[in-house]
């Protein structure tokens, strides 16, 4: 027995710390970096953020890579500040990651190792000019519905930086509606490039923005949404997450359906119909095989996201070293610059999963 | 003589016209958007999070600039023609953008130095340019010369952290400038056109900037260790249409999607 003492008293300890991070929590209070926090917490916050970063910055491509295309100047002046934007959604939300402390260069180097992941969203390519639109209306209206709750979210770094991103989002949401809504009005062959773009992106923005189903309702057989639902148990009894992913993707394709039909564009998705009884639309359930086909995992487009990335990344390390060296010799400092400067593989943390889609 | 009110309406939308005016104001628009457009191509590549923000920002300023400056022609030329008439539906001999700007973007260094000598011979022109008589283009100038001093900020820090940072930094740093100093002078050219719009005070020239802008240039140059280049040859022709082989491609790109859909609403 008194060997066990100490251990006992640790245990304790824990246990004792562990009710009252879960009664702050539970009063809706915010955690911040310097409370204690479950190790299983810590992880939870610091991979959905991470991989949160990531989409920001793996997101930038598709609709950066149409930027000196843009077929009119408003047009591309909206596109670069959206771009723009996704890019400062990246830095508030690796800051945040930092306060758990890790180090964005560390995190960037899981990214760019394949350790962690961005959402797989991303790894669609956009094929014409009203993919940008379609990117914008779809997958950041996902982000949307998702990230609304977030600004609640009980990692106090996490939400605040949440409510600034989803500010701007919203407002990306009506530009890539009022981007499509132009070409629904123009000439029958941009109509056909807007209908085109929609379709394509669909399935990506439902299923894979949302995450996988995580309740039988959401088409998850029993097994698998017995183990979705835990996770979103621990998630939400944590206060990291608030819905389920299947509530929230219900959410969106309420939203989605009518603004459509104001668009004159179908959504390709036939089992779509309103449902009287529930009082929302029905639709073709994302369950693990619709799942795994809207991931095209491995495919093309997700080793050129990362690729692309790693080029910029490689291509730019002298400047980051030059500025780094310079911030050092000067004595009134620079850190302007140096920001992800640093040298590589000091982080207290590196990222070990594969996360999934939650972007 | 004229009133300040009298005067405003070189450039009101009430149908006068000033071709020669015009002809100077495409140059700037077109200055502006080439290096815009150049600028775009940076994003998603930059070194850092934070450059890719930086370069967007000052793309998104050019851009801007550029639909201020070409809405300003349409209306001076007298052919109505709006912005994105300007922009999208002229071959690329019409377009008559300083070679500078249109330079393809090298590595970071190189396109530090290009931002670099634009921005100082830019802040120097635009402020001069909101001394003009026409409120609303004196007012442009003033806007934009702020905008660019910002722009000048960025390449003036860059400038010094790449020369005085590592000895690869300084090398390519100097290798930047070495590349795009034959293509300043251009910057400076005076014309029959620039000397007249001069002398009525409706736009000035660029050339009498040009002492201020060695010596600022020439300030920051030094600061970063390294040395002013002195070419053996200059670039010319921009100003006539006359451009680089790169250009086409830069041409085609931007009016790409604009041209697939004839008649198209965006």
């Amino acid at each position: 027995m008194s060997a066990a003492e100490p251990a006992a008293t640790a245990a304790d300890g824990e246990d004792e710390l562990t009710a009252r991070f879960e009664a702050l929590v539970g009063a809706g209070e915010a955690v911040e970096p310097r409370d204690w926090m479950p190790d299983g917490y810590r992880r939870m916050v610091l991979r959905q953020l991470a991989q949160h970063a990531h989409s920001e910055i793996i997101g930038m491509q598709p609709e950066g890579a149409w930027l000196t295309r843009a077929p009119s100047l408003h047009r591309k002046s909206v596109l670069i500040a959206k771009v723009q934007d996704e890019a400062g959604h990246g830095l508030y939300l690796y800051s945040a990651a930092e306060t758990l402390g890790v180090d964005r260069a560390d995190l960037l180097d899981a990214l760019h190792q394949g350790r962690q992941r961005a959402s797989a969203t991303f790894d669609h390519p956009a094929l014409t000019w009203a993919d940008t639109g379609t990117i914008a209306w779809l997958t950041d209206g996902a982000a949307v519905i998702n990230q609304a709750p977030l600004c609640r979210t009980s990692y106090g770094p996490y939400a605040r930086a949440m409510r600034r991103v989803c500010q701007e989002e919203a407002f990306h949401v009506r530009q890539g509606y009022d981007l499509l809504r132009a070409l629904c009005e123009g000439t029958p062959e941009q109509k056909a490039m807007a209908q085109d773009a929609v379709d394509r992106w669909w399935l990506p923005a439902v299923a894979l923005m949302f995450g996988p189903p995580d309740t039988e309702a959401g088409g998850a057989d029993a097994r698998t949404a017995a183990v979705g639902a835990a996770v979103s148990r621990r998630a939400m009894a944590w206060g990291i997450k608030r819905h389920t992913n299947d509530e929230l993707r219900a959410r969106f394709v309420d939203s989605c359906v009518p603004q459509a039909e104001r668009l004159g564009l179908t959504l390709p998705d036939p089992a779509i119909r309103w449902n009287e009884e529930r009082g929302h639309y029905d639709f073709t359930p994302v369950d693990w095989d619709v799942y795994r086909r809207a991931l095209g995992e491995d495919t093309h487009w997700a080793r050129q996201r990362v690729a692309h990335r790693r080029a910029a990344h490689e291509d730019g390390a002298w400047v980051r070293e030059a500025a780094a060296a310079y911030a050092a010799r000067t004595p009134d400092g620079d850190g302007a610059a140096g920001q992800d400067a640093g040298a590589h593989g000091h982080g207290q943390e590196r990222g070990q999963h594969r996360t999934e889609v939650r972007a | 003589m004229a009133t300040t009110t009298e005067r405003a309406t070189a450039t009101e939308a009430d149908g006068r016209t000033d071709p020669r005016l015009a002809v100077q104001l495409l140059r700037l628009g077109d200055d502006a958007l080439v290096l815009g457009q150049r600028l775009c191509q940076w994003i998603t590549r930059a070194p850092t999070i934070e450059e890719d923000l930086a370069l967007s920002n000052i793309a998104l300023d050019l851009v801007g600039q550029a639909r201020q400056l070409l809405t300003l022609v349409g209306r001076l030329d007298g052919t109505g023609r709006d912005e994105d008439d300007l922009a999208f539906a002229r071959t690329d001999r019409e377009f008559t953008n300083a070679l500078l700007t249109e330079l393809p973007n090298g590595d970071f260094a190189a396109t530090v130095a290009r931002q670099l000598v634009y921005t100082h011979y830019a802040v120097a022109y635009y402020g001069a340019l909101g001394g003009c008589a026409d409120p609303e283009l004196a007012a442009f100038g003033q806007r934009a010369a702020k905008e660019t001093a910002f722009h000048r900020l960025h390449a003036d820090t860059w400038t010094e952290r790449l020369g005085l940072g590592t000895a690869e930094s300084a090398r390519r740093m100097q290798e930047g400038l070495d590349h795009v100093w034959a293509y300043t002078a251009e910057l400076f050219d005076e014309d029959d056109l620039l000397r007249d719009l001069a002398a009525a005070g409706t736009a000035p020239s660029p050339a009498p900037l040009r002492p201020g802008w060695e010596r600022s240039t020439t300030e920051v140059i030094t600061r970063a260790g390294l040395t002013v280049p002195s070419p053996r040859w200059r670039a010319r022709g921009g100003r006539a249409g006359l451009h680089t082989e790169e250009f086409a491609s830069l041409v085609a790109e931007l009016q790409s999607v604009r041209r697939q859909f004839p008649g198209g609403t965006w």
